[in-house]
């Protein structure tokens, strides 16, 4: 053992290698929660500017936030506009990660590589080329039409999240159920899908939380009747960058993780506890 | 054997991947009530055997009948078989009971009386206590009851198990060896049993079908198997032998004599076929070879004692005849011979068969 093994535990080669990695480690996450942290307490502040030093503490901006109208308004838009992508993408993308699941279809590989597009594709390009075939259409400026564009770009999340909960499944399980009497409706309903479920709720939070703050797109394709919060921050941090927008900002925020929280608790009180009591046989 | 007519019929039945044939021609008919194992090789066959039983996959030709039915155009869930799989399958977000009564449940069976039924099959396991927990909590033992009570617990008419003990520690496995042979007994099940471990396949079957190839090397019970082997391929595969080439240069009803190709001449029961100037190998094995230095008695060879391996319930002694390497089990009763020593190893004409080469 007189060879130098820097990995063995205990020895100062691995204690600077772990040190080198837990700061390396907290500086991607300083990277990453900088921003929100420079930004969240301004939602607070009593001044008129989201600027620092702030002056005092106040919760002025809510009371704007709801008590304005725009701002009302606005977030009655997002709610209902990210409840429908939201649903109208959950369906589409499990239908879609369902149908893709087997690689059956002809050209699946290709199928899913087109339903990720909007992942990929500038949303500038999206918005001009469904500003004009919403025109066409007469989609032009109505909830129908923000509400689809949006779910076009949120299918993607529900088909990732939905594929990976459903190649975890272990195949014999559906053959046992199907050998157990259940037709292929039957398997569907008891086995695949309560397995599937938790890619399912993740992919439609992902999917709320992507509509939610959906700007460009809603740029081409909403009217003023169908601002959502995201687009009446831009607004106004066009017009007048009032704290207004860092409350708004904590809203968004606070109604994103709650509903991580949700849909993670709930997986949480699904028994996954792999390690068994004392085996005793 | 119980139950003679074939209940399970497998007609010249083919699967082929590809080009690759998996099932060749094979055919195989099983009893109502009878215990039979599918032994052999990874890639022999066995598994995909079951599969088009059960109905996963479908014969690329022949014919299969259950109960009198045929059944290779029936879905799974209308052939009425219970499968065990290796990974056990049990529903993870099910507990334990409504994994039993899941093929309840799927038959229409009323609330009450699948009660009723889920309680006696968890009985029949032991593990009525468990009836609340999930499969995750239970331990590889219990979960492989578990799948077992509900692959029985709706009566199905055969029973289909993959590899289902591999998964066991050695001790474990055995305990449920006995506990299936047992649970078939008690409820009269038809059980097809896929393994490929032969130790497996000898204690808990009434008739083993060796499979190598896509075909079936032999159809036999495990004594027949064990002492008197058809083919090389399962003497060579179930336990352990001895073969020695030679030709068969006389022969009468049962017995032949067989020329030896490095010389001596050996008295063997033979089965049919096997005519005067043909090719065999006499298969003997070790625990019929007997050391001694009386040259007189019969198939006596003469050998040279090339080490000694001590392993507790035997010593397995290594032997070289004339350039060919034998193995003998010796008794811890029997004189051990020290390396390198002449003697002679003998067996009775019974004792050795012949197999093709």
């Amino acid at each position: 053992m007189s060879a130098a093994s820097p990995n063995l535990p205990g020895t100062p080669g691995a204690l600077a290698f772990g040190a080198v990695r837990l700061a390396f480690g907290a500086l991607v996450v300083a990277f990453l929660l900088l921003p929100l942290v420079a930004i969240l307490p301004l939602a607070f502040t009593d001044s008129v500017f989201l600027t620092y030093p702030m002056s005092g503490p106040s919760l002025r901006w809510f009371e704007t936030l709801a008590t304005s109208d725009a701002w009302k308004r606005s977030i009655v838009n997002s709610l209902i506009i990210g409840s429908g992508a939201t649903v109208l993408s959950t369906v589409v993308g499990t239908l879609a990660a369902l149908g893709l699941r087997r690689e059956l279809v002809p050209f699946s590989g290709v199928l899913r590589s087109i339903f990720l597009l909007p992942m990929v594709v500038p949303a500038v390009v999206l918005g001009v080329g469904m500003q004009i075939l919403y025109a066409r259409m007469g989609l032009a400026s109505s909830y129908l039409g923000v509400i689809v564009a949006h779910a076009v770009l949120c299918v993607p999340f529900v088909l990732v999240n939905v594929s990976g909960s459903l190649a975890s499944i272990d195949p014999a399980l559906e053959k046992a159920a199907s050998s157990l009497g259940a037709p292929p409706t039957a398997v569907f309903r008891n086995v695949t899908l309560p397995l599937a479920m938790p890619g399912i709720l993740t992919g439609a939070v992902f999917a709320f939380a992507t509509s939610l703050d959906e700007v460009v797109i809603t740029l081409f394709v909403a009217g003023p009747n169908q601002t959502t919060m995201a687009r009446q921050m831009f607004a106004s941090l066009r017009e007048n960058i009032s704290p207004a927008i860092a409350a708004a900002a904590f809203v968004i925020i606070v109604l994103t993780f709650a509903l991580l929280l949700v849909v993670k608790g709930a997986s949480l009180f699904r028994p996954q506890r792999n390690k068994q009591r004392p085996q005793q046989t | 054997m119980p139950g003679s007519a074939a209940f399970i019929q497998f007609e010249n039945v083919s699967k082929a991947f590809g080009t690759a044939k998996v099932v060749d021609a094979l055919d195989l008919h099983v009893g109502q009530g009878e215990f039979v194992s599918l032994l052999g090789p990874s890639g022999s066959g066995k598994t995909t055997l079951l599969m088009m039983l059960a109905g996963f996959e479908a014969p690329t030709g022949g014919a299969i009948h259950v109960d009198g039915k045929r059944v290779e155009r029936l879905p799974p869930y209308k052939r009425d078989m219970g499968v065990v799989f290796q990974n056990y399958a049990l529903f993870p977000h099910m507990t334990v009971a409504e994994n039993i009564a899941f093929p309840l449940k799927m038959r229409g069976v009323g609330k009450a009386e699948r009660e009723a039924r889920v309680t006696r099959a968890l009985d029949l396991v032991q593990l009525g206590h468990l009836q609340d927990r999930k499969p995750a909590q239970l331990s590889g033992g219990q979960q492989q009851r578990i799948a077992l009570s509900r692959s029985i617990v709706y009566e199905p008419k055969v029973v289909l198990m993959d590899e289902p003990l591999s998964a066991l520690d050695k001790q474990l496995r055995e305990h449920m060896q006995l506990e299936i042979r047992e649970l078939h007994r008690k409820l009269g099940l038809t059980v097809i049993f896929v393994t490929h471990d032969q130790g497996e396949a000898l204690t808990m079957s009434d008739r083993v079908a060796v499979l190598n190839r896509g075909k079936i090397e032999q159809l036999d019970t495990p004594s027949g198997l064990y002492d008197r082997p058809r083919t090389r391929f399962v003497a060579e595969f179930i336990g352990e032998t001895n073969l020695l080439a030679g030709t068969v240069s006389a022969r009468t009803d049962g017995v032949a004599t067989v020329v030896l190709a490095n010389g001596g001449s050996i008295s063997c029961a033979a089965p049919d076929g096997f005519a005067i100037g043909s090719p065999a190998l006499v298969s003997i094995r070790p625990e019929m070879l007997h050391l001694g230095n009386d040259p007189a008695v019969l198939n006596a060879l003469p050998v040279t004692v090339e080490d000694d391996v001590y392993h507790g319930d035997h010593v397995r002694v290594h032997l070289s005849c004339q350039g060919q390497r034998l193995v003998a089990k010796a008794g811890r009763r029997d004189v051990v011979l020290p390396v390198g020593s002449q003697a002679f190893a003998s067996f009775n004409r019974d004792d050795c068969t012949l197999v093709a080469p």
